[in-house]
């Protein structure tokens, strides 16, 4: 696999967190990150996708300082949160995958209290606009107990970048949020970039790092498997699949077509080509041409492109 | 901020500050918890005891349990207002914004430990002049009751912090309290002088760290004591010292805070 060389070309002068050698080893003995290295640019979103228990929220709790990493280095914007802990973890803001927020607090008191935490003098006018851009304005002086699932989801948000963060952690964001919920956390992303703030994710919504992510990062058993622009993956891993509805189901695939990687499905009654996308000669033509030879009919026939899910899932299986 | 070595001071006052509010929340139970308790210790020791013993080393029996009703409440008080400061945001899972936060352990010590000593020593105010309305109360070192004061409720405070990150429920949460601190502090002379027990118990009584300050804060009222003052003093700098070390491990290992 290329992922030795895609991380190491990940470094660069321009990485806002750079992630090296490190390893988590729990107590229990189990190792949570083995090894793990990456490097992430400023300004840009990056999503980090992996099964369950691959390492994912240790990685980021390592980089926010609630988890202790075992060894390795961690810099965020040049500065160790090990010996220099106290500017790096000033530019970083987590939203965890819980909700965990004091439920007697107001929401602007909450907010407000995350900034101080973080040594930010009062700003009403940056929370004001913050609250409004989250459309939590409306409940400022709403106690957060009364509050809906959602509300609280942005609540935890709001608190996250209350003190501007330059370095931004959205561990699950979207886990069990309606769709306009989703809708509005992508396009608070989005505008998060356009002013600069770096964006690390992660994920089980396969669509949303392909929609949101610049970059996609696969770990899996604690080992960064991956990391590659999300559009090159696409590219580099993405098949395409031609698939034929028969007008006749076919029993077997004869052996005149054995020049084609072709499947039977649906109880024959259809037949499935994948084929490179980036390849200059797809072998569509001469395959359509030869099932008319052989007087093989089809009565509809369609195209797919292989989703990112499709790529990850393969990855994972390369992996094991 | 304004730099790397800089204090975090807005970061400690926020959580110095929602301490207090907490607090605020509920002003009347933590404002009327202590004077009716005190009516009720000097209804109880003072009233039906205090008319059997009029005087305890020159001091009238209801003044003379003043300051051991004061120190039993820093007691309990700044144990369970340390604990639950702690204990609740790991219960609640608010503890990543604390450990995740551009904050030293000690700035978060401090501030938690500011709040919970504040709020002991208000209560403390509070039963002291709900004596008042009771027996004559004299206080002969003033400084020293305030020293003491202090002292006790930061040392117990730190004392509750450590027993609220141990704690992994709420059961464990009062268990300490409950089980060693109360019964400790019964024993420890609050309503009595240990020169009125006899052997062996006088003797026993002296392993009781409680002992200690309940004397040393008495003397600071009526310039008596059970035990020297120095050696009171000693011991209650001893064990703030021995907290601190307690915490500063908890910390640097990251014990029950950080996995």
């Amino acid at each position: 696999m290329a992922a030795e060389t895609s991380i190491a070309s990940t470094t660069s002068a321009a990485s806002i967190l750079s992630i090296s050698a490190v390893t988590k080893r729990y107590q229990s003995g189990l190792v949570a990150l083995d090894n793990v290295s990456l490097a992430i640019d400023e300004g840009e979103i990056f999503a980090l996708l992996g099964p369950n228990g691959a390492g994912k929220t240790t990685l980021i709790s390592i980089v926010c300082g609630i988890v202790t990493m075992t060894s390795g280095q961690i810099l965020v914007d040049g500065h160790d949160i090990t010996s220099d802990s106290r500017l790096a973890r000033a530019k970083v803001g987590l939203v965890p995958q819980e909700i965990a927020l004091d439920i007697f607090a107001t929401v602007w008191n909450t907010v407000c209290f995350t900034r101080g935490l973080f040594g930010q003098r009062a700003d009403p006018v940056y929370i004001e606009r913050l609250l409004r851009d989250l459309s939590l304005w409306e409940k400022r002086k709403t106690r957060v107990i009364e509050l809906s699932g959602g509300m609280k989801r942005r609540v935890m948000i709001a608190k996250a970048l209350s003190h501007e963060p330059r370095v931004l952690f959205l561990d699950e964001p979207t886990a069990g949020v309606d769709v306009n919920l989703r809708r509005d956390m992508w396009a608070l992303v989005r505008n998060l970039r356009k002013k600069g703030v770096t964006v690390i994710l992660t994920t089980h919504y396969i669509e949303e790092a392909e929609e949101m992510a610049d970059r996609i990062g696969v770990i899996n058993d604690g080992k960064i498997i991956l990391v590659e622009e999300t559009a090159k993956l696409m590219q580099k891993l993405g098949k395409r699949r031609l698939t034929l509805v028969l007008q006749l189901p076919m029993e077997t695939i004869p052996a005149e077509l054995s020049d084609w990687a072709l499947e039977l499905k649906d109880n024959g009654q259809r037949l499935s080509y994948s084929f490179d996308a980036n390849a200059e000669t797809t072998g569509i033509p001469q395959l359509l041409n030869r099932l008319s030879e052989m007087r093989i009919d089809f009565k509809d026939l369609e195209t797919t492109r292989s989703s990112l899910e499709d790529i990850f899932v393969k990855l994972l299986e390369d992996a094991a | 901020m304004r730099g790397p070595r800089a204090i975090n001071h807005i970061g400690m006052w926020m959580i110095y500050r929602t301490e207090m509010a907490r607090t605020l929340r509920t002003i009347w139970q933590s404002v009327a918890t202590p004077v009716i308790t005190t009516a009720l210790y000097f209804i109880v020791f003072g009233g039906a005891i205090g008319s059997r013993i009029q005087n305890v080393g020159g001091v009238r029996y209801g003044a003379f349990i003043v300051p051991g009703l004061i120190m039993l409440s820093l007691l309990t008080q700044s144990i369970s207002n340390a604990s639950i400061a702690i204990y609740f945001p790991k219960f609640i899972k608010t503890i990543f914004e604390i450990l995740s936060a551009p904050l030293s352990s000690l700035e978060a010590v401090f501030a938690y430990i500011a709040a919970a000593a504040t709020k002991s020593i208000a209560i403390g105010c509070i039963i002291l002049a709900t004596a008042t309305f009771f027996v004559p109360v004299h206080i002969l070192h003033p400084a020293w009751m305030v020293a003491f004061m202090v002292l006790t409720s930061v040392a117990f405070s730190l004392f509750g912090f450590i027993i609220g990150i141990w704690a992994k429920n709420f059961e464990q949460l009062a268990i300490v309290p409950s089980l060693l601190v109360t019964p400790l502090t019964f024993l420890g002379g609050a309503f009595y002088s240990i020169d009125m027990l006899p052997q062996p118990w006088r003797t026993i009584s002296l392993f009781n760290p409680v002992v200690y300050l309940v004397s040393g804060f008495r003397w600071s009222f009526y310039g008596a004591a059970d035990v020297g003052v120095g050696i009171s003093l000693a011991f209650t700098g001893g064990f703030v010292a021995l907290c601190v070390l307690v915490l500063w491990w908890m910390f640097r290992t990251g014990y029950r805070l950080k996995p």
